[in-house]
């Protein structure tokens, strides 16, 4: 491919016609930065964090269970800080209980906190569930939740109400909010499913989707007619009705009899391409039932969509269903209609991995330039599966772990991007650098669409698609003199 | 469906006053697995010292504390911006392991070389003092080596809710105040204490006090400043608004600088007077108790004509007021009263006894009151008092909106000045803004549903 600067940028090109990194810098037709560039700096503290503590992505999969009620072991700060941050979100109550330690409990350790917790949750809430997760300063002390739990139900075997209690360790040094995730959902599934008889239907671990995402999901697989499970599912409990009577655990989420047969699935499929093997669901079921799993990316985009109808075309032995192949036609021919406005567009895009990973293949499909992709976590994945998933990608191309804001500055002042495609969060920075904004993934606490921001299937990368075109027309109308009002 | 009714803990119990003889309980650790509203340490600390503008915050610890402090407050400055970022050592397994001393102090000397602060705040977390890191030396190092004020919040989130949080801020702050070269009493001078300048709001009384001949020399820490609150011992009267957040930094000025204090609330048209006439009463100055006088009459000639159509509009409806401090409470009770409606809930995170039992007087019969309460209480008496709005922060919004009230956020998402006279008007407006707002016909509270 030849770009502005008279060369040829593609990674197959002959050397000595191929972009330096000068010249790419000057073009915009490709990278320029080494990561040193980025990170070379090297501060050694986070400022402003691409990420979250590990907490809230499990409190967030526990919502995701019919019933459940998710239950954080340490301080009342790390459930009420984590509360805030998603009701800002979902807009939605996200009540979270805590063991509330007090300095008694740090140094004779939490299990009275947790015993005395459990108890007033069950009084108060009447949950079929409750998910537990540890704080830092929980797996700090040493705290053995496990067997607190099996000691908590022993000692009060007496009670009729008692109801499912599911752990997850989350110590926010070992990963991020999608680690937390991942873990809790591994968790979930390695503390109910059990073994039996095989049944016809889909297992599926979706990842940390929205909740139209969720939805879309559940039609997908039900066009294909196919009994599914998707563990968790907290589309209905994260953005439900205005209520009558105050709803003490918000209606919806996979029921735990549902879980507990995910082993007996024809198989289960599981979104996210950077789900370490030790953190994977699927690969539990696998190991544990012999239930086949496929562990794919995010449907983001044509191709990526494509691989997760193309997995549910092979369990259930169905074509794909007509209106859903229509809407990949009429995505085909939007692509089409627009691929001049995205053509060599740049773009920077951030946030969770597997968003990272969806949304740059998408991207590179529709013709745009990633330029830097980067995220907070740290799965030692993401630049495989990006380049894996859209070979055409400039592997110079810098593709980051562990990197937050401030370094991402620092890159999209030197990149100049046409575009920043991610969470809320980077709106700082996209002010100070007057480049816009297109808000995708999560948290998107200062727009209102979060929750119904649909990004899987061919219908979620036509709106993403629209969303991505609309914002780069604009900028071409508002910055032309002339005003067209024509494109 | 699980059971829907909602009753109370019954350790609870005492913590809830539904009429009747008096007899609530309150500053108690929240009960495990109750749901509290309330915070931690850590969230009290961070919230006194989050406003000062030209510091370096910079929370020692794993990442989420930072992470959900990012920006997470209005408060304004006229000038640097540091304290919009967010700082963190991001502790990994292995700083856990062996200790992070080593990182928080390279971090610290990185950053402060970088953005050249006035002053850096340590906030330790849970997990601190836990693997044993000694802050405070680390504190002391960077300071000699940096030859600025470096000092260490002990702002562990277990250590207790916001209160203790508040205290740890104040021990902080005190440790700037006096550093100032000069020791100079200055004339007819105030701090303004507690006001966090969530949506300018501190401009708003500080041009009240300056109209009247008044020196503002530091606010704290709204619009805070390193340089101003090294002067705070120099000004003649402290002013403390809100219950507990600056109260013992007033309470230490007093006690180190003879400085006295006066409680007052910006919220509302007798409270906003009231802390007007109370400083002019006490410099004793009758030109300045002219000047009041004059500032308060401008003022409310221009307000009380503005309120009438909301009044009209609300006339009787009834609300709900659930806020951190106690003392906020007070003033929105008078505030809605001035609007026409009766408050029916009331409560706070943090209060006294002392507090509801004023409360309590203050408000009509039967009115619940309620400390450190939680969503499905909030929940069960919202709709047992079929209440028309809610007043409260974010975590409140929801019960709120889930049960068809209209609601004001009087807490940090504010966006609009609600202090001063002209914050009476925009509180009004936005009340009657949600309150007459025709979306509730469709919500099932008021059943217009679709047949």
């Amino acid at each position: 491919m030849s770009c502005e600067c008279g060369k040829t940028c593609a990674p197959e090109a002959p050397a000595e016609n191929a972009c330096n990194a000068e010249d790419k810098a000057k073009c915009g037709c490709g990278p320029a930065l080494a990561p040193e560039h980025i990170t070379g700096d090297n501060f050694t503290a986070t400022r402003n964090a691409c990420k979250l503590c590990a907490p809230l992505g499990a409190s967030l999969a526990f919502r995701g269970i019919e019933g459940c009620l998710p239950f954080l072991h340490g301080s009342q700060g790390c459930a009420t800080y984590i509360r805030r941050y998603m009701i800002s979100h979902f807009r939605e109550p996200m009540d979270i209980a805590s063991s509330n330690f007090g300095e008694e409990s740090v140094v004779f350790g939490g299990r009275q906190n947790l015993f005395d917790g459990l108890s007033h949750v069950i009084d108060g809430y009447k949950p079929a569930v409750i998910g537990i997760a540890t704080t830092c300063l929980a797996e700090t002390i040493g705290d053995d939740v496990h067997m607190y739990v099996k000691e908590y139900l022993e000692e009060n075997s007496a009670r009729k109400d008692l109801p499912r209690l599911l752990h997850v360790s989350t110590p926010s040094y070992a990963g991020s909010h999608a680690d937390g995730y991942h873990w809790a959902v591994r968790a979930i599934v390695e503390q109910l499913a059990v073994d039996g008889p095989n049944e016809k239907f889909i297992g599926l671990f979706p990842g940390m989707l929205s909740p139209a995402d969720l939805r879309h999901l559940r039609e997908i697989l039900t066009a294909f007619g196919m009994r599914f499970s998707i563990v968790p599912d907290y589309a209905d409990t994260m953005d439900g009705p205005v209520w009558g009577d105050y709803h003490k655990i918000p209606e919806g989420g996979t029921p735990v009899d549902e879980i507990s047969k995910i082993g007996r699935a024809s198989a289960v499929i599981e979104l996210g391409a950077t789900i370490k093997d030790q953190q994977s669901a699927a690969k539990l079921v696998d190991e544990r039932f012999s239930t086949a799993a496929f562990r794919i990316g995010l449907p983001i985009g044509i191709r990526q969509s494509d691989e997760f109808f193309n997995v549910l075309e092979q369990i259930t032995g169905q074509p794909t269903p007509r209106n859903l192949e229509a809407e990949r036609e009429r995505l085909v021919d939007a692509y089409v209609d627009g691929h001049k406005y995205t053509a060599g567009k740049t773009c920077v895009i951030f946030g969770e991995e597997d968003y990272v990973v969806g949304l740059t293949v998408f991207c590179s499909e529709i013709g745009m330039k990633p330029v830097l992709c980067a995220s907070g976590g740290q799965s030692g994945k993401l630049k495989k599966a990006i380049l894996d998933a859209a070979p055409e990608i400039d592997p110079e191309t810098p593709i980051l772990e562990a990197v937050d804001f401030a370094e991402i500055e620092v890159a999209v002042k030197e990149l100049k991007p046409d575009v920043l495609i991610g969470n809320s969060k980077g709106f700082t920075l996209s002010r100070k650098t007057e480049i816009p904004l297109i808000r995708v993934g999560f948290p998107i606490h200062d727009r209102m669409s979060g929750p119904r921001t649909l990004h899987v299937g061919y219908r979620g990368a036509q709106q993403l698609y629209d969303k991505i075109v609309d914002k780069l027309l604009e900028i071409k109308q508002d910055s032309s003199d002339v005003g067209y009002t024509y494109f | 469906m699980p059971d829907e009714k909602i009753n109370l803990l019954e350790k609870r119990k005492r913590q809830v006053h539904e009429g009747g003889e008096f007899a609530m309980e309150a500053e108690k650790q929240s009960l495990a697995g109750s749901v509290s509203q309330r915070s931690c340490s850590f969230c009290g600390s961070r919230v006194v010292l989050y406003p000062i503008a030209d510091a370096l915050h910079m929370v020692h610890g794993p990442i989420g504390c930072a992470s959900y402090t990012w920006d997470i407050r209005g408060s304004l400055s006229s000038g640097p911006e540091l304290h919009r970022l967010s700082f963190s050592t991001d502790m990994q397994e292995k700083d856990v392991i062996y200790g992070g001393e080593k990182k928080l102090y390279n971090a610290l000397i990185e950053l402060i070389d970088e953005y050249k602060p006035k002053a850096a705040f340590i906030y330790t977390t849970c997990i601190i003092g836990v693997i044993g890191d000694d802050v405070q030396a680390i504190a002391k190092k960077v300071q000699a080596e940096k030859g600025i004020p470096v000092i260490a919040v002990d702002s562990e989130g277990f250590k207790g809710s916001k209160k203790e949080g508040y205290k740890a801020a104040c021990d902080a702050l005190f440790n700037i105040v006096g550093t100032d070269e000069s020791n100079t009493p200055i004339p007819k001078s105030i701090n303004i204490l507690g006001d966090f300048n969530i949506a300018g709001e501190i401009w708003v009384i500080k041009d009240y006090y300056e109209r009247m001949g008044v020196e503002v020399v530091c606010s704290i820490s709204g619009d805070g400043r390193v340089d101003e609150i090294r002067k705070a011992g120099r000004a003649q009267l402290n002013i403390v608004q809100c219950s507990g957040s600056v109260s013992n930094l007033a309470k230490m000025l007093e006690h180190e600088y003879g400085t006295p204090m006066l409680r007052a609330s910006y919220f509302g048209i007798e409270d906003m007077s009231k802390a007007l006439y109370d400083v002019a009463d006490f410099f004793d100055d009758p030109e300045m108790h002219k000047a009041a006088q004059r500032v308060i009459k401008e003022e409310v000639t221009k307000l009380v004509p503005q309120l009438a159509p909301f009044r009209k509009d609300l006339q009787g409806k009834k609300a709900a007021v659930y806020t951190g401090g106690a003392f906020k409470v007070f003033s929105l009770v008078r505030s809605l009263k001035t609007i026409g409606m009766d408050v029916v809930i009331a409560g706070s995170q943090t209060g006294s006894v002392e507090d509801y039992k004023l409360l309590a007087e203050l408000c009509d019969p039967g009115t619940i009151i309620l400390d450190d309460t939680n969503p499905l209480e909030l929940a069960k008496f919202v709709k047992e008092k079929d209440v028309d709005l809610f007043i409260g922060g974010v975590k409140e919004r929801p019960i709120a909106y889930k049960l068809g009230v209209g609601f004001c956020d009087h807490n940090h998402e504010r966006k609009e000045a609600l202090a001063g006279f002209i914050g009476m008007y925009n509180f009004a407006k936005e009340v009657h803004m949600s309150v007459m707002s025709p979306v509730w016909q469709f919500a099932p509270r008021r059943a217009n549903n679709r047949k």
